[in-house]
């Protein structure tokens, strides 16, 4: 019994860090993750799974690309774009990578301000970020209508070459820009409780029960991050490949 | 008790690294970006892609997903198991290639 009372006040007993930290933390009764809390743990490992899922999806196109003897169609001419002159390449790919990152950043400012007290500024940060990442997908809607309208790609096939092309595009960007839809329903849903002041309060939430607190907006920040994450990777394999 | 403990260790840190690091991630895209857009192609523009790529996702996860400043048991427990990820891609782009010279020898080539 007094041993796990030890373990459990694991602020107070200072840790030994490094190798021998990780080894005594493992191999410790009952709780792995000593200064993490069990939501901000089971958020990390959703994210490994997802990771999983993206690696596998990417994988797979990494596959049928290298695999097809027909032309891959060039994503630097399929998705540039012009402004009444020439097309510029993979334009509009480009401000949606730099939307994704400035929605990133201002996600971390409202975690710090979060972990502050900061209500307003809080949520007004976590309504800018659900901004960005509607405008991102917003921009991502026009991508898929201009590619299925105007240049004929389907899941099935597309004018300009392997027909992999599509299935694999429509597969991984869509999935991704769920992700980036939940992600906004999320933001959005933690900006009102933050707005209405349950963290200050510690209001308690009505299907866990447990006391809100500001913790919660971090934990929103690692999914949020790690869609802009995945982003990184679909931009590099799949548009500059 | 633990919980009140877990919140008193929340992810505090100087808004400073934040906005230097946000930098950085601007300039990384847009030099990936340029690689494209210059058309630097063979073995310079994938190193080139796969370097911003890396420091991009370095970063994310170090800093604003807050991993650097994590106990070793938490980063290795999500960092690990993605880099194992790497066996499956080089058995898939050995089993690529194969799948590749064979529809090139019986739909292309027909030697």
């Amino acid at each position: 019994m007094a041993e796990s009372a030890v373990t459990d006040t694991g602020g107070t007993v200072t840790r030994p860090d490094g190798m021998s930290g990780f080894v005594d933390d493992w191999s410790s009764d009952q709780r792995a993750f000593k200064n993490v809390s069990w939501g901000k743990a089971m958020m990390w490992i959703f994210l490994l799974s997802d990771t999983f899922i993206f690696s596998c999806f990417l994988l797979s196109y990494m596959t049928v690309r290298n695999s097809t003897t027909v032309p891959w169609p060039n994503p630097s001419e399929v998705f540039a774009l012009s402004f009444g002159g020439e097309p510029i390449p993979l334009i509009l790919i480009a401000i949606m990578t730099f939307i994704l990152i400035t929605s990133s950043g201002t996600m971390v400012l409202a975690v710090n301000y979060g972990y502050r007290n900061d209500r307003a500024k809080t949520a007004i940060l976590l309504l800018i970020t659900a901004a960005f990442g509607a405008s991102f997908v917003g921009m991502q809607a026009f991508e898929w209508t201009k590619l299925i309208v105007e240049e004929g790609v389907r899941p099935w096939g597309n004018p300009m070459g392997a027909a992999q092309f599509g299935s694999s595009f429509f597969m991984i960007t869509g999935f991704h820009g769920f992700h980036v839809s939940v992600g906004v329903l999320f933001l959005i849903l933690i900006a009102r409780k933050v707005w209405r002041g349950d963290f200050d309060t510690e209001k308690r939430g009505f299907f866990t029960s447990r006391k809100g607190r500001y913790e919660i907006v971090e934990t929103m920040g690692l999914y949020w991050h790690f869609v802009d994450l995945v982003w990184v990777f679909i931009f590099a394999f799949f548009y500059l490949w | 008790m633990a919980q009140a403990d877990a919140h008193a260790e929340g992810q505090q840190h100087p808004l400073g690294i934040y906005i230097k690091i946000w930098g950085w991630l601007f300039v990384l895209s847009t030099c990936s970006y340029l690689v494209d857009y210059f058309h630097v192609e063979g073995y310079l523009r994938w190193s080139l892609i796969l370097i911003f790529m890396m420091l991009k996702a370095g970063l994310i996860v170090a800093v604003f997903m807050h991993m650097m400043w994590e106990r070793l048991a938490l980063l290795y427990a999500i960092i690990v198991p993605p880099v194992l990820v790497m066996v499956f891609i080089a058995i898939m782009a050995l089993e690529s290639d194969y799948t590749f010279d064979t529809r090139y020898i019986f739909f292309v080539g027909g030697s």
